[in-house]
């Protein structure tokens, strides 16, 4: 068996190959400005590209214990940022405890919520909340429009996200004289990569302000990373070569140098500490002598720990970039 | 050759340069500077491509700029429509030369 048939990956561009040519390896952080927390994977949505492959029959969640020790590092350091994703977060019982205790500390705090489960009865009263203690709202949808959102995210999926995001603008959220932000997430709806993110924006804010009187503060374009249910996607359609070549084509090295996890340390739902929740779902954990359990949590260590890399990393330097926050250059 | 047309001869187009350089350099930089957000945006300029693509059918062409749509942001309803516009315009400019057969016909007395 040749190394090619091993493992089929081995056939492109090594990532680190690609930092080196850019001054850029070995990959460290230049600090810890971003506290990622994953909830886990317990969601009410299956979305067909979801990274973490979430859904409402997944049990990893997020413990108390390992809740407690996350507001013990925040409370030992000045980490800014606290962005607590999942799966739909909301679903762990501990969400609004936790939510309340990282407010008192007077962090921003960030939620990455799908739309939908705000309007389910047991967390309907989810959205005053967000507003009583002013978490940042960042909301998935993929497109303006019904076709691609429905496609991606389950049938009747955009009817719901307009209504919960109709909740959210009564209460204030997406309103340039409030302070309660509201931004939206878009990535694409296949294999291809997103558009220009001011382009896109605009294209969002009259669409959905002229069809649905919906407003927004800003849009985040994301690229769809090659692992997860999108991995498979693109194995079964017979896009995963070309998907990947398109990513290394555009590797961009100012994107490279302005990659996420260089400033984010990601928790994962049992406690695992991994340079972003990429590599989260890649078990890839920090490594390079760094710790890779909050049990051991070192904030010297890990604040230039050096990066664990891989082939799903062109999917952040790709053309402008990518990260949580949207593209990555201007 | 087996077919005429194969998506991985797309990959292959800057080849073409290798027996004319020079002429090959200036349509690159043209081509590329015309794609340039401009007065258009680059958006509407992936759209005109893609319907032009359909007047003249060419595979390469459709296979492209239909992805480039969907990088630029545009989606299949818009895309649809601009293949309409193309289709259009190719069944209209067939239809007005009917004019021309009518003034033949006219010429040689049939109507
Ligand atoms: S993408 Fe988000 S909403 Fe969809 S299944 Fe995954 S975690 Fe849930
Ligand atoms: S995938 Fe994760 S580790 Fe790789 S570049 Fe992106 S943020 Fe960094």
């Amino acid at each position: 068996m040749n190394k090619a048939t091993e493992n089929p990956d081995c056939q492109f561009n090594n990532f680190d190959d690609a930092l080196k040519e850019s001054n850029l390896f070995p990959l460290t952080s230049t600090g810890i400005e971003v506290l990622q927390i994953n909830f886990g994977y317990l969601c009410n949505q299956t979305c067909k590209h979801c990274h973490v492959q979430a859904g409402p029959h997944r049990t990893e969640i997020i413990s108390k214990e390992t809740l407690e020790s996350c507001l013990e590092i925040l409370r030992a350091s000045e980490i800014p940022t606290v962005d607590i994703t999942g799966g739909a977060p909301e679903m762990n019982p501990h969400f609004e405890w936790f939510l309340k205790e990282t407010a008192a500390l007077q962090r921003q705090v960030m939620v990455r919520c799908n739309l939908t489960i705000l309007l389910e009865s047991k967390f309907e009263h989810l959205a005053q909340f967000y507003a009583d203690q002013r978490v940042q709202v960042i909301a998935s949808l993929p497109y303006y429009s019904k076709r691609f959102v429905d496609t991606q995210r389950g049938k009747g999926v955009f009817d719901r996200s307009i209504q919960a995001l109709k909740k959210l603008n009564t209460l204030g959220f997406g309103d340039e004289t409030t302070e309660l932000l509201l931004n939206l997430v878009y990535n694409p709806a296949g294999a291809f990569l997103p558009p220009s993110q001011a382009g896109i924006e605009a294209d969002f804010k009259r669409e959905l302000w002229q069809r649905h009187g919906i407003r927004f503060n800003h849009l985040f374009t994301i690229t769809n990373m090659p692992i997860g249910r999108f991995r498979d996607f693109l194995v079964k359609t017979g896009n995963y070569e070309s998907y990947i070549q398109r990513l290394i084509a555009a590797y961009n090295p100012q994107a490279a140098a302005g990659v996420m996890c260089r400033y984010t340390l990601s928790v994962g739902w049992d406690g695992s500490l991994y340079d972003c929740d990429f590599n989260q779902i890649l078990e890839l954990n920090c490594n390079h002598g760094a710790p890779d359990h909050i049990n051991e949590f070192d904030f010297e260590e890990l604040r230039s720990r050096q990066i664990v890399t891989g082939l799903h990393c062109y999917g952040c330097t790709a053309g402008a970039g990518s990260s949580c926050g949207g593209t990555v250059v201007e | 050759m087996e077919t005429y047309y194969s998506p991985d001869d797309l990959v292959k187009f800057a080849e073409i340069g290798e027996d004319a350089p020079e002429l090959w350099k200036k349509f690159s930089a043209w081509y590329g500077e015309v794609f340039q957000q401009g007065a258009l945006s680059e958006r509407e300029k992936a759209l005109i491509a893609l319907a032009v693509a359909h007047a003249v059918q060419c595979p390469y062409c459709i296979d492209a700029y239909t992805q480039a749509s969907l990088e630029k942001g545009s989606n299949p309803e818009q895309m649809m429509e601009a293949v309409h516009v193309a289709a259009a315009i190719r069944g209209g400019a067939s239809l007005v030369h009917g004019v021309q057969m009518r003034n033949v016909e006219k010429k040689l007395g049939a109507i």
